[in-house]
């Protein structure tokens, strides 16, 4: 009985390795294993063995059908994974070919610039203020201190409406309204579209945009205004970047100053970016004027302040080597996408 | 301002190079636009003397010179036509270097030797712009008679270097030598030189050969005339004509050299009359008659206004204040006898004058921005004393002087505490005298201040704020420390429209949409390319008064137009996918005319093309004002918007308010921009959408109990909306019904003409526990019976 349960055990072997499919491997269990399985009819005729013999035969049967349970389910993973490794085989695809069509929109990148401008000075507690763009005479010019005959006030520089009614021509009107209606201390920017009459080319655009800034408070000095632009400076263009004041005149501060930044190209050592001079004309500031604060309600004696203004498009320019600000206007989508 | 440094040095002791001295003066506020260096390149260029002239036998168009060079005389071939005998020349010898990597050699032109070369100015790197008339075109002859052989670059003053100044129109003191000259003496510490001015005169009196009155004393406080006599016509100087001429002014007669020289150095414009035209030796200066012309010495002839200040004699205009002379008095070689006119014109006359007469001039241009009234006699004074050195003239015995009210020097007191807490700085009251002073301002401590003289030249100065800039820009702007404000701390940040406008940029840049920047004016015809009715209040538009062209000539009352000139550009640049937004303002004239300004409400527009249609713009739509947070809006068919297509138009409603309209754009719309697909546009109220937007809502738990979902299917006429079965759903899914989907719209087979079959899932779901079967179905059923009932929908299996 053994020889024949060992000679069952050698078939099984035989078989299972030599199987092509799933099916006759199910086959071949039913054949050994199953209810009517060459092994368990074996395994039935164990009742007419000695009660000596019955042991050991057990436990040979036993084995035997251990090891054909391992054999086919030995078999069984192989064939799976087999089948398995065809599958995903077949699946393959080229990946070379295209991806799907998910778009992603931008914001414009003068929005974006502004985005960033804004989030440096809102980190430093200015408030972002906004004006109309259709303004007053009075507040564009007289109340910022601008003589009756500033040539800015022609015709040739700013778009009328009507006699005193134009397009502003910087945000600084903007501060103007906030100083009349807010008591200092005041801290904030205004950033916004303003007009010039200039026919569009490279350079100029009748539409452009500005972001300025206004803090007035008891005691602030010119050495404050240093201080914030300095931090300013090192946020948006790299904490390596020095600032020069360099003095000069503007109706709405005195003193006034323009500001430079060293170049973020070169670092200051001269290169075709900052025409060979290091700096970048960042910006002009300077202290409130006192015809200013007084013409705001706000008297010179208590307070003081700075201002300062930059043009986003040109700083914008600068800063993705833009050579042509009507770009900006044209909105062609192979443009708006590369930022 | 160009301002040659070896000119400069006659006035002010320069001690450092000029790089270093323009890097100073950038920072003490005289800002160096750029340095020029001149007459560099130059070598092996001598004097020498034009001794002989011959024809060239093999040339018509050349000729021989002999030129004597002091050791030696050379044989050159030469085409130049201004040479005469006798003329002294620059002469570039053989091997001779000359700018632009020019090198001269001996050779032969046409058989005949040449050793060396005649030269021109411009061959010398000097501008054609300054290169005087009769040497245009030809070689320079000089006009002395230098030493045989000299280095050229020896006896001329050719090597120099210009600075180019930037000078701020509240400055014009400093659009002179001596201006400049002052503020290097107060930037590097040195002392300033004024000019000896000495005048030799005759023993005639000026008083008794002229006359001036001014009639229009508001348009001229004062008025110098000097009168010169004998006066011959030559040219200037080789050291004038070249200090003129790297000054960016071509030296035309040694008397209009003179004024343009002294106008240079001293900023005070002179003008020159020729004394035979003034009728009765009387200068009149009075007001100009309107409708009569004036030809000015340009030929041009000008028509006058009657604000503009004249210089007349008796009879006729001599010259238009300030600006301009005129032709028939102008100096000519044939001038025997001239009146000099040092003279201090309103600004705002001459700058209106100027402007009206589109000429800006050298003397208006320093006119316009306030000169020094004190200042004009003695530039008379030096302008004669040149011309009676230059031997250029006999000067007459003093002058005739009218200034009716003497402007006087001004004081003005300043706290020096004030000044160190604008600046943040810490200077002492001596210090502060000392930039002062440097700045020559005479000041004086008195009591806690210092009392400051304002010369009457610095017409910039005249609040302590003034002052405080003097001394912080001589100070050093970059002595002053950094620091950040102290006191009250501020909260920064955005309003909370800004955050919401920021949030609506960001949630449509998150489905695929640019955004755009366009200008806020458009062209009028917009109004009827996007077909605007025509009562409506969009065709108001505010008009410039000066726009640059029609195109740009009214203020946007809808960001319609400039949306549908970029998609058309983009359409025709073949970029086919098209997604953009903009979020700007729209100008609306106030109905109410006290009302100074427009409304300048916020509008959004979205525009798409290239495989989209209405839903994608609804979805798009429907998702931002999700993001925002807005429910309970609906969409209403618009069959009248003439903008869109009537058939495939939406309003969204919001209670009594329009939120904004959406569809695809009339055909004809589309044509009118050239756009060759559909478009899908939508057109929003900001203003309302800041209103109505809810950000921050309380957090709804997610549910407990699993959902019953239930399909059905019913067809109906085609007419029905999908939203009339909606809302039949809504009116009775009863508290169990949390949503609705239509899944799908069918017509064809299987469905009669002019019906359509329509599928939704519900989904019910209790809040508190699990539905039953049962219910649920109790609730469907009396939904598909109200929609059998109301719209005569059949149930589909």
């Amino acid at each position: 009985m053994e020889g024949k349960l060992r000679g069952l055990q050698e078939n099984a072997k035989e078989e299972i390795t030599s199987v092509d499919s799933m099916e006759n491997l199910e086959k071949i269990r039913v054949k050994y294993l199953g209810k009517k399985g060459e092994l368990t009819e074996v395994l039935r005729g164990m009742g007419s063995l000695s009660p000596e013999e019955r042991p050991k035969i057990g436990k040979v049967a036993n084995e035997v059908r251990e090891m054909v349970e391992s054999l086919l389910e030995e078999a069984k993973k192989a064939m799976k994974s087999k089948a398995l490794e065809q599958q995903l085989e077949k699946e393959a695809i080229d990946i070379t070919m295209p991806g799907k069509d998910v778009r992603l929109g931008k914001k414009h990148p003068l929005t974006q610039s502004m985005d960033e401008l804004k989030n440096i000075f809102i980190g430093m507690g200015f408030k972002v203020a906004e004006g109309p763009e259709v303004e007053t005479v009075y507040y564009n010019f007289d109340a910022l201190n601008a003589a009756a005959n500033h040539p800015s006030r022609d015709m040739s520089d700013t778009f009328y409406i009507n006699k005193d009614v134009i397009l502003r021509t910087q945000t600084s009107p903007v501060q103007v309204r906030v100083m009349e209606r807010v008591k200092p201390p005041i801290r904030i920017i205004s950033p916004g579209r303003c007009f010039r009459n200039d026919t569009p080319d490279a350079t100029h655009s009748p539409m452009f945009h500005q972001l300025e800034g206004l803090v007035i408070d008891k005691g602030i000095t010119l050495a404050d205004l240093k201080g914030t632009l300095e931090v300013f400076a090192k946020e948006f263009l790299g904490s390596h970047t020095e600032i020069k004041f360099r003095p000069h005149y503007f109706p709405f501060t005195e003193p006034s100053a323009e500001v430079d930044a060293s170049c973020f190209k070169c670092g200051g050592d001269g290169c075709s970016f900052c025409k060979g001079s290091g700096w970048i004309e960042l910006l002009g500031a300077g202290m409130v004027h006192p015809n200013v604060l007084r013409n705001c309600g706000i008297d010179p004696e208590i307070y003081s302040g700075f201002a300062f203004g930059m043009g986003i498009d040109r700083l914008t320019m600068l800063k993705y080597g833009i050579d042509d600000i009507r770009l900006f206007f044209e909105n062609d989508l192979r443009f708006l996408k590369q930022f | 301002m160009l301002v040659p440094v070896k000119w400069l040095k006659k006035y002010v002791d320069i001690d450092i190079d000029t790089k270093t001295l323009c890097d100073k003066m950038t920072m003490s506020g005289s800002k160096v636009e750029g340095i020029e260096k001149k007459g560099v390149d130059i070598e092996g260029v001598v004097i020498g003397k034009i001794e002989d002239i011959q024809p060239h036998p093999n040339a018509d168009k050349l000729v021989i010179v002999i030129v004597n060079i002091g050791d030696k005389k050379l044989q050159i071939v030469t085409g130049a036509m201004n040479i005469a005998v006798g003329d002294y020349i620059p002469v570039a010898l053989n091997d001779a270097e000359l700018p632009g990597g020019v090198k001269i050699v001996k050779g032969e032109l046409r058989g005949e030797i040449s050793d060396g070369m005649l030269i021109s100015q411009d061959e010398l790197a000097i501008a054609k712009s300054v290169i005087p008339e009769s040497m245009k075109d030809g070689i320079w002859i000089l006009g002395e008679d230098y030493p045989l052989g000299k280095n050229l670059l020896e006896v001329v003053e050719l090597e120099d270097e210009v600075i180019e100044f930037e000078i701020t129109s509240n400055r014009p003191d400093c659009l002179s030598m001596i201006g400049i000259a002052r503020e290097v003496a107060a930037t590097i510490g040195t002392t300033l030189k004024y000019p000896r001015v000495e005048v030799k005169e005759i023993d005639e009196k000026t008083s008794d050969s002229a006359r001036v009155i001014i009639e229009d004393e508001a348009g001229c406080q004062r008025y110098v005339a000097r009168v010169i006599k004998d006066v011959t016509i030559k040219p200037s100087p080789d050291w004038m004509q070249q200090r003129l001429a790297k000054a960016g002014i071509r030296p035309i007669s040694n008397i209009v050299d003179i004024t343009n020289y002294v106008m240079l150095e001293y900023g005070q414009p002179l003008h020159a009359f020729d004394m035979d035209y003034v009728e009765d030796n009387t200068i009149i200066v009075r007001k100009g008659q309107r409708g009569r012309t004036f030809k000015t010495l340009d030929g041009v002839v000008r028509k006058l206004k009657d604000y503009m200040t004249m210089i007349c004699d008796t009879k006729k205009e001599l010259g238009i204040a300030g600006v301009m002379g005129g032709e028939e008095s102008e100096i000519t070689s044939e001038t025997k006898t001239i009146l000099l006119e040092s003279a201090y014109f309103e600004p705002e006359g001459i700058r209106l004058t100027s402007k009206q007469l589109g000429l800006r001039t050298e003397a208006s241009s320093r006119f316009e921005k306030g000169l020094d009234p004190n200042i004009t006699s003695l530039a008379a004074d030096r302008a004669c004393q040149l011309i009676e050195e230059l031997g250029a003239g006999r000067v007459l015995e003093g002058a005739v002087d009218v200034y009716p009210a003497k402007k006087e020097a001004e004081k003005r007191s300043i706290r020096p505490q004030r000044v160190n807490a604008l600046l943040g700085t810490n200077l002492s009251n001596q210090q502060m005298i000392s930039i002062l002073k440097s700045l020559e301002l005479e000041t004086e401590e008195k009591n806690d201040c210092l009392e400051i003289t304002i010369p009457t030249y610095r017409v910039d100065l005249d609040q302590e704020a003034d002052f405080v800039e003097e001394i912080g820009r001589i100070y050093g702007y970059d002595q002053i420390p950094a620091t950040m404000a102290r006191g009250n701390i501020v909260v920064g940040g955005k309003t909370n429209g800004q955050i919401i406008e920021d949030i609506t940029k960001e949630a449509l840049n998150a489905m695929g949409i640019y955004e755009i920047l366009t200008y806020s004016f458009v062209s009028p015809k917009s109004a009827d390319k996007i077909r605007l009715s025509d009562e409506t209040i969009k065709r108001n538009f505010i008009k410039l008064l000066n726009p640059l062209g029609d195109e740009t000539s009214v203020m946007r009352t809808s960001l319609l137009p400039n949306l549908l000139e970029v998609m058309a550009r983009n359409y025709n640049r073949k970029i086919e996918k098209f997604r953009a937004f903009e979020l700007g303002r729209i100008f609306i004239s106030k109905i109410d005319v006290s009302q100074k300004l427009p409304h300048e409400p916020l509008n959004l527009v979205i525009g798409m093309y290239g495989e989209e249609d209405f839903f994608m713009l609804k979805g798009v739509v429907n998702t931002l004002l999700d993001r925002l947070g807005i429910k309970g809006y609906i969409y209403e068919v618009e069959k009248h918007h003439s903008t869109f297509h009537p058939g495939r138009c939406g309003s969204i409603l919001y209670g009594d308010h329009t939120i904004g309209t959406l569809g695809e754009l009339h055909p004809e719309v589309t044509e009118n921009y050239g756009i060759g697909t559909k478009c899908y546009c939508a057109e929003l109220d900001f203003q309302l959408l800041l209103r109505l937007t809810r950000l921050g809502n309380m957090y709804q738990p997610l549910p407990k109990y699993p959902s019953i979902a239930r399909d059905f299917a019913v067809v109906v006429k085609d007419h029905i909306l999908v939203k009339e079965i909606e809302n039949i759903i809504v009116a009775n899914g009863e508290d169990i019904l949390e949503s609705y989907k239509l899944f799908d719209v069918y017509k064809g087979n299987q469905i009669a003409e002019g019906y359509k079959s329509i599928a939704y899932t519900l989904t019910y779901r209790h809040s508190k526990r699990t539905l039953k079967d049962e219910e649920v179905n109790v609730v469907q059923e009396r939904i598909l019976e109200a929609i059998k009932e109301t719209l005569g929908g059949t149930l589909r299996d």
